[in-house]
C-alpha cells in the first residue's frame, strides 16, 4: 500500500476525486482491499462506508484479486443477433481464463465482438474465440 | 511525396482495429507505401477499408495488399464518395468521417473545424442560444427534449460556477455513434462543447466515457490536451465511468461524476437549476453537443430545413446486429424502418428473413416487418409504442426467441439496476421469474405462505398460462409508470411489444388471429 498516498495525492486537487481514485488502486492492486478503504476514507473525509458503498456499485471495482487473465465477451443484443449465445455455450471450460460478460463494446455491426485488455477482437467464430482463450492460458 | 510512393489512409477506429486494420496498415507500409490513419468512413462490413486516390478495397486482410496495389483486387469498391451507402446520406455530424485525421489540429481546421465557435463568439451567448433554439435540435441521448430550452435554463440561472456534462456513457447495445465521433473528430466535440459554454457561462467542462471505450477515451484525453488554448479559459477534462450502464441516466451520471454511487436522483430539481455538485448544469449527449458545431457554422435555417414533423435536422443512425451492410448512416429524419433495415442494410448478414427490429437499444421495443413503414421520427415511434432513442437499429433473423429476448431484457434491467427505486429493482427480478415460467409454460400454483388461511388476498387457485401474461402485463405496467428514471420505466418495451408482436413465442395465439 505504499504507493496509494501517492495516488490519493494525484488527485486530491479534483472536483469529485473519488472514482479516478478508485480507478488508479483497481489498476495498481488488482482490487480495492479494505485497507485501502480506509486510506482513502481518512484522506478524503467520508466515512468508510461510503467508499465501501462506492467500490461495490460499480462493476470495474472489486473487492478480491482475481489473477486470472480476462477476456471481456460482449452479449448485448446486437451480438446475441449475430450469435454469440451459441458461441458462449461451446466454449469449452478453462479455469485459467476468466471469461467475463460486457454489455456492449459498441462494434454492433461486426460482432460478436471481445476485448482483452484495450485489445478489440471482431466477427468472431468459435474457432477465433478458442484460440483467443487459448492465447491467453 | 515522391513518384513511387502511394498514400493509403486506412481507419483507426476501434472497429477497424477489432477487424484487423493495423496489420493491413503495416503490409501496406511494408510494400512501401505511406500509411495515414483516418477516421472511419462507417462502412462496417467492408473494414478494414483502404482508400488509395478515392478508390475504395474492403474488407482487407494483410494478403490483400500486393493485388490492391497490382490494381487487380476483386475487393475495389470504386470511388468510396461515391458509394452509394455513403451517397445517400446526408452528412452534417459526420461531414469529417473517413476525409481527416482525428487528432490533427490542421486537418480539423481545414475541414470547416472552430467556424461554429468563432461565429458564437462573434455573435455573443444570447444570439447562439438562440440560433441552437431555432435549429430544433433535440437531445440525441433518446428523451429528445430541446437543447436551446436547456440552454436557455442554464443561462438564466445565476450561479458562481456552472458545467457543461458531456454524457459520452453510450451504454446501449447498437449504438456506437458516440464512440465514432470521440475516435473519428473529438476536436468537434470540444467545439460543441466550448460552444455551449459560451452559450450559458460555464467555466468547466467534462465528458464521461464508459470504460468499455479505451480507444474513445486515449483519443478525447489527447483532444482536450491539443485544443486547450483554443477553447481556453473554458477547462475541458475526461472521466472515466466504472461499469455501470444507468450511469448513462442523466442524474446518475452526475452522482457518479461526484463520486457518489451511481444512483438516479428524483426530479426536480432539474440538473439545469441544481446539478453536478449542485450548481446549473447542461447535461448533453455527444451526438448533440457534436451538431451544434456544424448549426453554428451553417445557420439555424439550414439544419432546421431537413428532417421530418418535430424532428428537425439529421440523425445519425446505427444499424446493426445481424445485418449485410451494417454501419453509420446519418440522414434527415423521416426515412422509413424498411428502408434502413432493407434498401441500405441489405437485409440479415445471415441471408434468412428478417423477424424482428430492435430499436432504441435494450430499452427499445421490437417492431415486426409490419412495422417498416414507420417514418425514423420521435413521435412515430412513440405513436407505435416504440422509441427512437440514441437511434441504434439491431436487425435479428427469424432464429430469434422473441420471449427469450424479452426475458434477456427484464435480466439485463435486473443487473444494471441501481437499487434506487422498487419497480425497477424488484420488479425486474419478479419479471425474469414470470417469464421463465411462462417459456415453460408451467403456470404456478399457491405457494405455501399463500395458501396459508391468514392470506386474504392471496388467490387460492392455480395460474394458467393465460393468467402469467396479464400478470406480465400488470408488472409491465407498474414498471413503466412506478420507476425513477427510463431503466426501470422503459425495460417494458422490448418485453410488451415482444409479447404483443410475437404471441406465439409465449404460447399465446398469433398476433393475426388476436387482431381478428
Amino acid at each position: 500500500m505504499e504507493r496509494l498516498p501517492q495516488i490519493i495525492a494525484a488527485h486530491a486537487g479534483r472536483e469529485g476525486p473519488l472514482l479516478p481514485i478508485l480507478h488508479d488502486v483497481q489498476a495498481e492492486y488488482g482490487h480495492v482491499s479494505e485497507e485501502a478503504i480506509r486510506m482513502i476514507a481518512q484522506a478524503l473525509n467520508l466515512s468508510r462506508a461510503e467508499v465501501q458503498g462506492v467500490a461495490s456499485f460499480y462493476h470495474d471495482f472489486q473487492a478480491e484479486v482475481d489473477p486470472r487473465p480476462v477476456l471481456k465477451l460482449c452479449r448485448a443484443e446486437a451480438c446475441q443477433a449475430r450469435g454469440v449465445e451459441a458461441l458462449a455455450a461451446a466454449l469449452p471450460e478453462n479455469g485459467r481464463v476468466k471469461v467475463e460478460t460486457v454489455y456492449c463494446l459498441g462494434l454492433c455491426s461486426v460482432g460478436p465482438n471481445a476485448m482483452v485488455g484495450s485489445k478489440v477482437h471482431a466477427r468472431l467464430d468459435a474457432a477465433k474465440l478458442g484460440a483467443l482463450v487459448e492465447a491467453l492460458a | 511525396m515522391t513518384g513511387g510512393m502511394k498514400l493509403v489512409r486506412i481507419s483507426d477506429d476501434a472497429l477497424a482495429l477489432a477487424c484487423g486494420a493495423d496489420e493491413v496498415a503495416a503490409a501496406f507500409a511494408a510494400a512501401g507505401c505511406i500509411v495515414e490513419r483516418v477516421s472511419s468512413w462507417g462502412m462496417h462490413w467492408l473494414e478494414p477499408l483502404a482508400e488509395i486516390d478515392g478508390q475504395g478495397f474492403g474488407p482487407l486482410l494483410p494478403e490483400d495488399v500486393a493485388a490492391v496495389l497490382a490494381g487487380t483486387s476483386a475487393k475495389a469498391i470504386g470511388p468510396v464518395e461515391a458509394h452509394p451507402f455513403i451517397a445517400r446520406q446526408q452528412r452534417f455530424t459526420f461531414a469529417r468521417a473517413g476525409k481527416t485525421r482525428p487528432l490533427s489540429l490542421e486537418d480539423y481546421a481545414a475541414h470547416g473545424g472552430w467556424q461554429g465557435l468563432a461565429r458564437a463568439r462573434e455573435i455573443g451567448p444570447g444570439a447562439t442560444i438562440a440560433q441552437v433554439t431555432e435549429s430544433g435540435l433535440r437531445g440525441r441521448g433518446g428523451a429528445g427534449f430541446p437543447a436551446g430550452i436547456k440552454w436557455t435554463t442554464v443561462a438564466k440561472a445565476s450561479a458562481d460556477r456552472k458545467y457543461i456534462v458531456c454524457n459520452a456513457d453510450e451504454g446501449d447495445s447498437a449504438t456506437f455513434a458516440d464512440r465514432m465521433v470521440m475516435e473519428g473528430d473529438p476536436f468537434m466535440l470540444v467545439e460543441g462543447m466550448a460552444i455551449a459554454a459560451h452559450a450559458v457561462g460555464a467555466q468547466k467542462g467534462y465528458v464521461y466515457i464508459r470504460s468499455e471505450y479505451p480507444h474513445a477515451i486515449a483519443k478525447m484525453e489527447a483532444a482536450v490536451r491539443a485544443s486547450a488554448h483554443l477553447v481556453a479559459p473554458f477547462e475541458l477534462e475526461v472521466r472515466v465511468g466504472a461499469g455501470a450502464y444507468v450511469c448513462g441516466e442523466e442524474t446518475s451520471l452526475l452522482n457518479s461524476l461526484e463520486g457518489k454511487r451511481g444512483e438516479v436522483r428524483a426530479k426536480p430539481p432539474l440538473p439545469a437549476l441544481e446539478g453536478l455538485f449542485g450548481k446549473p448544469t447542461v447535461v448533453n449527449n455527444v451526438l448533440t453537443l457534436a451538431a451544434v458545431p456544424w448549426i453554428m457554422a451553417h445557420g439555424a435555417e439550414a439544419y432546421a430545413a431537413v428532417g421530418f414533423g418535430r424532428s428537425k435536422g439529421t440523425m445519425p443512425i446505427q444499424i446493426a446486429g445481424n445485418v449485410k451492410h451494417g454501419g453509420l448512416f446519418e440522414v434527415g429524419f423521416g426515412i422509413t424502418l424498411g428502408e434502413l433495415v432493407n434498401d441500405i442494410g441489405g437485409g440479415t448478414a445471415s441471408g434468412r428473413p428478417v423477424r424482428a427490429v430492435q430499436v432504441g437499444g435494450p430499452l427499445g421495443a421490437y417492431h415486426a416487418p409490419s412495422d417498416f413503414h414507420l417514418p425514423f421520427d420521435y413521435e412515430a415511434f412513440a405513436a407505435a409504442d416504440g422509441l427512437i432513442g440514441h437511434a441504434g437499429i439491431t436487425v435479428f433473423d427469424d432464429t430469434a426467441d422473441m420471449s427469450r429476448q424479452a426475458r434477456f431484457a427484464m435480466e439485463f434491467c435486473a443487473a444494471e439496476s441501481c437499487g434506487k427505486c422498487t419497480p425497477c429493482r424488484i420488479g425486474s427480478t419478479r419479471g425474469v421469474e414470470l417469464i421463465d415460467r411462462i417459456r415453460a409454460r408451467s403456470g404456478r400454483a399457491p405457494d405455501k405462505v399463500e395458501a396459508l388461511p391468514q392470506m386474504h388476498n392471496a388467490r387460492k387457485s392455480e395460474r394458467s398460462l393465460a393468467d402469467e401474461i396479464v400478470l406480465l402485463e400488470d408488472l409491465c405496467e407498474t414498471m413503466k409508470f412506478g420507476s425513477l428514471c427510463a431503466l426501470g420505466g422503459f425495460t417494458p418495451y422490448p418485453v410488451l411489444s415482444a409479447l404483443r408482436n410475437f404471441p406465439e413465442d409465449f404460447g399465446a395465439a398469433p398476433a393475426k388471429e388476436v387482431a381478428e
